[in-house]
């Protein structure tokens, strides 16, 4: 699931709040769109060979789409359940940072975020933190969650079931569609140098390790990415002479 | 078995980092460092599972009509289609190469 704040409008005077209709389209918008991705999902997991109950337990428990499709990627290729599980995980750790944005904006009481927690994904984020008060904060993150949970879960439902009527998935191209849920997730995230240079570093990583490493450690081996290129950036931001520096 | 451990792990660990994001206090995770890692992670494993479930068929790595797809999901992307929209391009552009 993608952060889809570019398709949020955010309203042009900051002293007016938006209007609850306003906030509760914005939030169906959001929910609908990617709740009913949740049928390649369920297509893609019921194609990897998971069972229907298992499939179901995914978007039920995981709630997080891109650590889904990761999961049974990574099983489909023969991974071990600790490496498959890794990849997810390390994809979930984001959802973490958002939390820290919206407890403060929700202020939610300690008795409501054991439940609240579950709906902190990409989409509920960007609906809620594009408001400017609590109130209706708290409204576009519960409609947002709301409907994309119940939508999600339904059509992987859906999906796993019309997985065996379609017969072979990938006569029907299905398994383009993990791949292209990370690509649409993965390309707003691409705006700076930084970004690239560790997505390039990434890729080059993981098709290098496919040949020769056991199914799910390359992905894992392709995260490093991410320290090599930060730590190789601030050596370099460092070197440089403060009067050369832009 | 294997994959019930799997989806149970996965559970439990996605949805502790939510909760803990909501329940510690603001600043301790908030140093520059791990705000940065944290960003930058993803982006490593998204174009990590992209490229692997694009150009690899278990060990081998190959050139098949899901590339093909992928470049239709590009495309869409750059002309900023919807999340829906990109998947169904991706998955009919990849089903036409291979009906072809």
């Amino acid at each position: 699931m993608r952060a889809v704040s570019e398709q949020i409008e955010i309203p042009t005077d900051p002293a007016a709040p938006p209007a609850d209709s306003a906030v509760v389209r914005d939030a169906l918008g959001v929910g609908v769109a990617v709740g009913l991705s949740g049928f390649a999902f369920g297509v893609t997991s019921a194609g990897a060979g998971l069972g229907l109950l298992q499939t179901c337990a995914l978007s039920l428990l995981v709630f997080t789409g891109a650590s889904q499709f990761a999961l049974v990627g990574a099983l489909a290729a023969g991974g071990n359940p600790f490496t498959a599980a890794a990849g997810a995980f390390f994809l979930g750790v984001r959802n973490a940072f958002y939390g820290l944005r919206l407890s403060g904006l929700l202020g939610l009481p300690r008795a409501v975020r054991p439940l609240a927690a579950q709906w902190v994904i990409d989409e509920t984020s960007a609906v809620a933190l594009a408001q400017p008060d609590r109130r209706t904060a708290r409204l576009g993150f519960t409609v947002t969650g709301l409907t994309l949970y119940a939508l999600w879960n339904l059509t992987t439902l859906i999906g796993a079931l019309g997985a065996s009527a379609l017969g072979d998935t990938d006569a029907w191209g299905l398994d383009a569609a993990g791949p292209a849920v990370f690509l649409a997730l993965l390309a707003p995230m691409l705006s700076g140098t930084v970004e690239r240079a560790v997505a390039g570093l990434g890729v080059l990583l993981v098709l290098l390790c496919q040949p020769v490493l056991p199914a799910g450690v390359p992905v894992l081996v392709a995260a490093l990415a991410a320290p090599v290129v930060l730590t190789v950036h601030g050596r370099m931001a460092r070197d440089a002479e403060p009067g050369e520096r832009r | 078995m294997t994959t019930w451990i799997a989806i149970g792990v996965t559970a439990a660990g996605c949805y502790l980092v939510k909760l803990l994001g909501l329940s510690v206090p603001a600043g301790v995770l908030e140093r520059p460092l791990v705000r940065r890692l944290a960003a930058l992670l993803p982006v490593a494993l998204l174009a990590a599972l992209t490229a692997q479930q694009t150009f690899s068929d278990g060990r081998h790595l190959l050139l098949d009509a899901r590339a093909a797809g992928l470049g239709a999901a590009a495309l869409a992307l750059v002309l900023r289609a919807p999340f829906l929209v990109v998947v169904a391009v991706a998955v009919a552009v990849t089903a036409g190469v291979r009906a072809l």
